[in-house]
């Protein structure tokens, strides 16, 4: 068990560095929700279970989705739409 | 000579922008000169930013890492001096815990001590933080909601069928979202519902309501969600969750302690009606945090719901 927790907190760490240093922003969010996902696994193993399902639903869940949209808000992201104009053109 | 006057005088008309551009053409960038000014001007400053001060650049660099360095090192030095984790001597250290973990089931009737925490002892900082969700929604809404007119300009252009971002006969979206749509609903309910006899409670069966419910959003696209989830719900459930429990809250500051008689009894400890008014007090937070999640995600998506 503890080389679980320990290879888990190693995740978590090159996740929250990978996050700063991600190129595209897309990705960037995409981590960010691993990262999330894998603290949540955390939570359980330290025996928290309601902060578990809390940070599998808020932080892996609505947050991510919540950056996705301002990404698409913002033109961060292309589009399946504007993908296949282009692959026309 | 000819150019040399221009170049005075273009640097008298623009200042300090036109001998930067001398500087990039100088440096072999693209002539700007052409081109419409606006457009380019960010990337210009960019690389004015990256070619003149690479020294600053690096100081900048250096001093984030550093007070990164020094920040991580001070929470960890602060993390290194807590009591160590599970172990048995540093309950006896703290009278509250102690106090919540022998009499928390006697006094509230709820087998689950986090929910009988944040719902009976504290109570008050529960309501605090559903009023905040409350006020972050009206704030986004304040930023985001869209007018009247761009409101039926997005209805009838939902009407004329030209809603490009919604889904549009997708046969394994619409029967996956069957399977799973229900089950998370549920799967949230019961969180609830059993707040104060297993793990959860109205924030965690709340949120995952709510991702459920933008699920549906997503999957089943804005006029099918917007039948049942618009703003009349919205400020319904939400303003009447939450006056609910002010008005419960107020009954229990003064009919809860001291021995009073409540309408609320105890209970048998681990059936779902104990703990008093915790159900529904779970109840009124999982309609808020639901509703909460839902509109933060319908208002950044259309701007409306």
């Amino acid at each position: 068990m503890e080389t679980v927790n320990a290879l888990l907190l190693i995740f978590i760490l090159a996740c929250a560095v990978s996050v700063s240093l991600a190129r595209s922003l897309l990705s960037a969010v995409i981590i960010f929700m691993l990262q999330s996902l894998a603290m949540s696994v955390v939570w359980i193993l330290l025996r928290s279970p309601d902060l578990a399902i809390t940070e599998a639903a808020v932080g892996a869940g609505v947050t991510s989705l919540l950056m996705f949209v301002a990404l698409k808000k913002i033109h961060a992201v292309r589009t399946v739409k504007h993908e296949q104009h282009n692959g026309k053109a | 000579m000819n150019s040399i006057t221009e170049k005075l005088k273009s640097f008298i008309d623009n200042g300090i922008d036109a001998l930067d551009d001398e500087m990039l053409s100088e440096l072999g960038a693209p002539e700007t000169k052409q081109a419409p000014l606006k457009p380019e001007k960010p990337q210009r400053q960019a690389f004015h930013i990256a070619a003149k001060s690479r020294l600053g650049r690096c100081l900048h660099l250096c001093s984030g890492v550093l007070l990164c360095a020094a920040l991580i090192s001070l929470m960890l030095l602060t993390v290194s001096r807590l009591p160590a984790f599970g172990h048995p001597d540093t309950l006896s250290h703290n009278e509250v815990s102690e106090f919540y973990v022998e009499n928390g089931v006697k006094d509230t009737g709820a087998v689950n001590i986090v929910t009988s925490i944040i719902l009976n002892y504290r109570g008050f900082d529960t309501l605090g933080e559903s009023h905040v969700l409350f006020i972050a929604v009206c704030a986004v809404m304040i930023l985001l909601r869209n007018s009247p007119t761009d409101r039926s300009t997005l209805l009838s252009a939902y009407a004329n069928g030209d809603d490009k971002d919604e889904p549009h006969d997708d046969l394994i979206l619409f029967a996956g979202g069957r399977i799973a749509v229900p089950l998370i609903l549920m799967f949230g309910l019961y969180i609830i519902l059993n707040g104060n006899i297993s793990p959860g409670g109205g924030f965690s069966g709340g949120a995952v309501i709510g991702a459920g419910l933008i699920l549906y959003l997503s999957i089943y696209g804005y006029p099918a969600s917007s039948r049942f989830m618009n703003i009349t719900t919205f400020r319904a459930v939400s303003a009447s969750a939450l006056m609910s429990y002010c008005a419960f809250k107020t009954y229990h500051f003064i009919c809860g302690y001291n021995g009073l008689e409540s309408v609320f009894t105890r209970g048998v400890p681990g059936s779902i009606f104990s703990g008093g008014m915790l159900l529904y007090l779970n109840i009124f937070v999982g309609a808020v945090v639901a509703m909460t999640m839902y509109a933060l995600f319908t208002l950044f998506r259309k701007g409306d719901f």
